[in-house]
């Protein structure tokens, strides 16, 4: 399957500058971290995401995110494409962040949308454990 | 040191280039000024010529097999052979039975027309390999019924390289007169074949796998013992009525040079084969955390099957770029289903997805293969550092008590 110069360019600057990329993990136990980890090796994707916030006003602002993901070149592209999306956004914004967006931004084959939907998941989680640590 | 043509070919079971000696022999029967004609043509010098280049291409293929030629029906490439062999046997002695065995980890060229058999009313057994990926005659001897007519078993595994025992399933065969079929698209100049001594009824054979051209293939079909079949392709009864069609002369005599280039060659290919075959596993060992698919020690040197734990091997085929390979990964087919040849060898669901072939052929270079292993590893590491399962094993955590959040 071809494709398109977005994904490759994604997934090749990802590999090549992990940190650059936020590759990396914050430990979990931290209040202000959260993580959410979606998908399954048998399946053969598996995202982990991880955001840390602080209060802003009355809501709570990402500061910073770290991934890590398991799958195929969309998959790993798909994750490091919400990473970007996500820094400087309260969690109210993150939420509206569609799986669609986000498959729109890397040109996905509609036979790797599933890839987008993990990654739409893992941001939920992330925020959903966030916020039960509050 | 030559300068290395990128990507670096190493996909040799999935196609092989066409040697130069067998293009330039398919160039002189294409044009006017070449053997052109209709080789059916009987009343002109042109169809006389052809008839003859078709005849010593068919003696070519039979010399590298041992079989009479006229044992030699030419189709369109495997999967036709294949389609021919079980459907065609199927077809013509289904008042004799309507049992076949074959098994899980066959090409889908056999998978797919049992398939359609057990559609029309056959019962189809798929047998389960040994976790090296071999079927054993042991195994068939257990499956056979009072009706099976048909045995079906493939000689080299294309996804594993694993050779099966078709000596021993052949002479079970024999002795229980049923019919025995091999699919070995991957044999010739791999392994010798000796169809005098095997007890073998029928072998699909392709021309694009042992650097012939594309879309040409050959069934070996027995004479003796006599086995008929039932044409799945009517109009004009070429071929003995097994296969009607023009015969595509320019192709047939690619595929009778690549098959003679084969028997003069396949000595010295073999041996510098496997020399680069230990390079590339030397070089792969070298990294943590690999599993090698098949049985190492009864495979051909040709194909590898590598496991890389906790990566996923699309993503490791695009860290790969510079290198042509391919993936037992479900994420580079339109299934969602990793190979289920691997599955088949009871390989879990992740290491399956983790898989990569290399096949190595007669224009791989020690060149090749010394980059290709030097790029692998920083690949590898790569992943690793990008996976949160590489992370969770280096923290001694047991993947399987897990609880993933599958969607």
């Amino acid at each position: 399957m071809a494709y398109s110069k977005k994904v490759v360019d994604k997934f090749e600057n990802t590999i090549k500058e992990p940190e650059k990329f936020n590759v990396g993990r914050f430990d979990p136990k931290e209040l202000n971290v959260g993580t959410g980890m979606v998908g399954a090796p048998a399946c053969g994707d598996v995202m982990k995401l991880q955001i840390k916030c602080e209060p802003k006003g009355n809501t709570h602002v990402i500061k910073d995110v770290k991934f890590k993901t398991y799958g195929c070149g969309s998959a790993i592209a798909s994750s490091s494409e919400l990473v970007e999306m996500l820094i400087g956004k309260t969690l109210e914004e993150a939420k509206e962040i569609k799986n669609k967006d986000i498959a729109a931004a890397l040109e996905l084959p509609s036979i790797k949308i599933h890839c987008s939907v993990l990654a739409e998941d893992s941001i939920k989680k992330a925020i959903e454990d966030y916020e039960s640590k509050q | 040191m030559t300068k290395l043509h990128l990507p670096i070919y190493l996909d040799y079971a999935s196609t092989t280039p066409a040697d130069k000696r067998v293009a330039q022999k398919i160039f002189e029967h294409l044009t006017l000024e070449g053997n052109f004609g209709n080789p059916a043509s009987r009343s002109h010098a042109y169809g006389w010529t052809a008839e003859e280049a078709i005849e010593e291409a068919r003696a070519h293929i039979a010399n590298l097999v041992n079989c009479d030629p006229r044992e030699i029906v030419f189709t369109s490439g495997a999967t036709e052979s294949d389609n021919l062999a079980i459907k065609g046997v199927a077809h013509f002695y289904k008042s004799k039975g309507r049992h076949i065995i074959t098994s899980k980890i066959e090409h889908k060229a056999v998978l797919d027309p049992c398939r359609q058999l057990e559609r029309e009313g056959f019962s189809v057994t798929y047998l389960d390999p040994n976790e090296f990926g071999i079927i054993t005659s042991d195994q068939v001897a257990e499956a056979i019924q009072e009706d099976t007519i048909l045995i079906s078993i493939m000689h080299i595994n294309n996804e594993l390289g694993t050779l099966n025992d078709i000596k021993g399933i052949g002479s079970l065969a024999r002795s229980k007169d049923i019919f025995f079929h091999v699919d070995a698209a991957q044999s010739t100049g791999k392994v010798a074949i000796d169809l005098k001594q095997l007890e073998v009824d029928l072998m699909s054979f392709s021309a694009h796998k042992t650097y012939g051209p594309k879309g040409v293939g050959a069934l070996f079909v027995s004479r003796k013992p006599r086995v008929r079949l039932e044409a799945q392709i009517h109009g004009g009864g070429h071929e003995r009525g097994m296969r009607s069609g023009t015969l595509p002369t320019h192709q047939i005599v690619g595929m009778g040079e690549a098959f003679r280039l084969a028997k003069l060659e396949m000595e010295s290919d073999n041996l510098r084969i496997a020399k680069l075959h230990q390079k590339l596993l030397n070089g792969i060992q070298r990294i943590e955390e690999v599993y090698f698919n098949g049985d190492l020690k009864h495979k051909v040197p040709n194909i590898l099957n590598v496991s890389f734990a906790y990566i996923e091997g699309e993503s490791l085929m695009m860290a790969l770029k510079d290198i042509a390979v391919s993936s037992g990964s479900a994420c580079t087919s339109a299934s969602l289903e990793p190979s289920y040849v691997l599955r088949a060898l009871g390989r879990k669901d992740e290491l399956a997805h983790s898989s990569i072939r290399f096949s190595i052929g007669r224009f791989t270079t020690e060149e090749e293969v010394d980059y290709t292993v030097s790029i692998l590893d920083q690949a590898v590491s790569r992943l690793r550092e990008l996976s949160p399962l590489w992370e969770m094993y280096l923290d001694g955590v047991d993947l399987d008590s897990v609880e993933w959040q599958a969607t």
